[in-house]
């Protein structure tokens, strides 16, 4: 296989807070290739809007990124190296904030944000909008830009366009919005898209229409995507791979159907079962016990433990390796459990923790005499 | 109460299912003030007033441009030519009675000969029609009332925007450094600002400008500091534009309202403050008809003709509420809360 565009190794970000440091990502490796969506996945908090935000070195104070690499079509947007004092400092080959801004953003990477209805200047007509991101991206004068982005509103399925080129962002429902905002990030023609849950604001028929866009138009373009989402339908339609993240890590990467058929993390196993299934009651619902921990003081050992329905003693002592533990069949399976390690986990004890001991009901009851 | 309903009615039927009618933007914000009664008789006031300004204006561009043909200058015209055609009485040092009454009153000086249609307001000290010299001062007072409120609008826009968006030492450096304008008092930073400059109006102008940068400075940071959290400016960022469009295109766009606010209420304030520095002889200097300095000539005539300070003090008052009821007006279409 030919070189991934993007390649992120051992990423870390993280914040610098008067309570203490979070760190919202915590070495986490992933690759993609050309034409591939990708998927990250996991719960709020989870890191990834983090991870992405990253990737185009958009991370606000008081995040800063501490580590790792990122390297897109051989050009180190992170790099770091190992100064004369032993510190970590920016490498030489590292883009500059300059560089970014004028080589990646836009041209290269383009984003495309969860809320149509935040991400459009509500002073702008939407047309301006577009020809000024075309007009930063692609050295083209201001009539050629026009042109442009009427073709683009045409391509993404707005009716009329040439009309509604000179309407505003109010003007537009949030199914259309977000078809603005997918022309904007194809308009400047880039290699790769991150998209940061952009259905999860939308309703669900929207969301199918929005999800067939984007699979034709990343078919005719050959488009790479990189595609949060806490929605696993939204993956089975639409990932070619998945990454599954939690507390930072990832703990859990494989192809689509793979994640879905031979899933191996347990974590994983709990997103699934915690599906709504339009047959359930709200009680016949398994979500998973407790709540996601603070990045600031992550659980010893394996940050899923304290949640882990299969948790036993080794858990909370063995920081499990992300290793491939793929079948002789299967592509490449990656997973962070101890389970899969030697490590002693087939002989250590139960853990008593909220998810092993919440068949007994104890966290609905508690729940219950609270109100 | 049903006359309300019937005329919103109809504006609904009027603007279409299909586009739902804005509630932004400035056809909404005037639609908004042109039910306000008294905001819309606050800009009728401003209107009356820039009309009478821009037409003494006008006056003033044409002497200056007819003086430099000697044909015209032998012809003996003299400033203010409006009112030298069409008046019969002159605007100049002159020849009149000084100090008379108002038409139909009396002072102290005429008490058996009331004021007469010649000079409907009185003259002054010098036997000027009063009412000439307050047409020709309102030139000034909008002039100052306006440039320098927007000195201090753009400048402090930028400073402000720039401070919010930034964060950090460049927020403190700038905002400490704008309050450390608003730490000296007021007047005595204008004064010094024109001893070191210059005695002038352009200075007075700039001088007041300068001095009420941090009002919007601050305004508009307190703005900026929401807006730049917002997913558009995330996705400016994101596609490459440069901090200086998003401050410029994104950023102030977006937190203009309640500068727009200030600013009507500060050209109120600005007319104020530059006829207080005309009163203590720091704004337009004489001959040059300014409504500060007329209060402040009249000053020693108080006695005898009450009335020469009277009208300059109304001309300012009426101006002033003018704005000030434009400016209410403005904030309450403006601020979402208050709309039904």
């Amino acid at each position: 296989m030919s070189e991934p565009i993007l390649k992120v190794e051992n990423l870390k970000t993280q914040f610098f807070t008067e309570e203490g440091t979070v760190r919202a990502v915590d070495g986490i490796s992933f690759e993609v290739n050309e034409g591939e969506l990708v998927g990250l996945v996991g719960e709020s908090g989870a890191g990834k809007s983090v991870a992405t935000s990253s990737i185009m070195r958009l991370v606000e104070d008081p995040g800063e990124i501490v580590g790792g690499t990122v390297t897109y079509k051989g050009k180190k947007i992170v790099d770091f190296e190992e100064g004369p004092d032993g510190e970590l400092r920016r490498s030489p080959e590292m883009l500059s904030n300059e560089e970014m801004r004028k080589q990646i953003r836009g041209r290269e990477i383009a984003i495309i944000f969860q809320d149509p209805m935040e991400a459009l200047n509500p002073v702008f007509k939407v047309g301006a909008q577009l020809r000024e991101f075309i007009e930063i991206n692609r050295d083209v004068s201001s009539k050629r830009a026009k042109e442009i982005a009427v073709d683009m509103l045409r391509e993404v399925g707005i009716p009329e366009p040439e009309k509604r080129y000179e309407s505003y962002p109010h003007q537009f429902s949030g199914g259309m919005r977000q078809r603005v905002i997918i022309a904007m990030a194809l308009a400047c023609e880039p290699d790769l898209i991150i998209a940061d849950e952009p259905t999860t604001a939308l309703d669900v028929t929207v969301e199918g229409q929005i999800l067939d866009l984007v699979e034709d138009l990343q078919q005719k373009y050959n488009t790479s995507f990189v595609w949060v989402t806490h929605d696993l339908g939204v993956v089975a339609e639409i990932c070619d791979r998945v990454n599954v993240m939690y507390l930072g890590e990832i703990i859990e990467q494989a192809d689509v159907d793979d994640l879905f058929h031979a899933t191996r993390h347990p974590y994983t196993e709990a997103l699934l079962n915690s599906i709504p299934r339009p047959d359930q009651s709200v009680d016949e619902l398994n979500p998973i016990k407790g709540v996601m921990p603070e990045a600031i003081n992550p659980p010893s050992g394996c940050r899923f433990h304290t949640r882990c329905p299969e948790a036993r003693t080794v858990c909370k002592e063995v920081h499990p390796t992300y290793q491939d533990v793929s079948d002789p069949d299967e592509s490449s399976h990656f997973v962070s459990c101890v389970k899969y390690e030697d490590v002693g986990y087939d002989d250590a004890e139960s853990l008593d923790t909220e998810a092993t001991d919440a068949f007994s009901g104890g966290l609905v009851e508690a729940r219950g005499d609270g109100q | 109460m049903n006359m309300s309903n019937a005329t919103n009615r109809t504006d609904a039927d009027e603007s279409g299912p299909e586009q739902p009618e804005a509630r932004v933007g400035l056809r909404y914000t005037l639609s908004q003030v042109k039910r306000d009664p008294t905001a819309l008789a606050g800009l009728a006031v401003i209107a009356f007033m820039t009309l009478v300004a821009f037409i003494a204006f006008v006056d003033g561009v044409l002497f200056d441009f007819l003086s430099d043909f000697t044909f015209f200058a032998n012809l003996g015209i003299e400033q203010y030519l409006l009112a030298n055609t069409f008046w019969v009485n002159p605007v100049v040092d002159g020849t009149g009675q000084i100090l008379r009454p108002p038409v139909y009153m009396t002072n102290q000086l005429y008490p058996d000969q009331p004021g007469t249609w010649a000079h409907p307001l009185g003259t002054d000290h010098r036997g000027r029609d009063v009412l000439i010299r307050l047409f020709y001062g309102t030139r000034i007072a909008i002039t100052v009332g306006i440039v320098a409120t927007g000195i201090a609008m753009v400048l402090g826009m930028l400073v402000g925007a720039v401070a919010g968006y930034y964060g950090g030492w460049i927020d403190d450096a700038l905002m400490r450094g704008s309050e450390t304008l608003y730490a000296i008092p007021f007047l005595i930073l204008v004064i010094a600002f024109m001893t070191a400059f210059g005695r002038n109006l352009t200075f007075a102008m700039i001088g007041v400008g300068i001095a009420t940068i941090p009002t919007f400075a601050r305004l508009i940071r307190s703005r900026v500091l929401s807006v730049r959290e917002e997913d558009y400016i995330e996705a400016a960022r994101a596609a490459g534009v440069r901090d200086r469009d998003i401050i410029l295109r994104h950023v102030i766009p977006n937190s203009f309202a309640p500068i727009l606010v200030q600013a009507t209420l500060q050209v109120g304030v600005n007319i104020l403050i530059i006829a207080g520095l005309s009163f203590l002889g720091y704004g337009a200097q004489p001959p040059t008809p300014s409504w500060g300095q007329m209060l402040s000539n009249s000053r020693q005539y108080m006695l005898p003709n009450p009335w020469f300070s009277i009208w300059p003090g109304i001309a300012i008052l009426i101006t002033v509420v003018g704005f000030n009821l434009i400016g209410d007006g403005l904030r309450d279409a403006l601020d979402p809360r208050i709309n039904n």
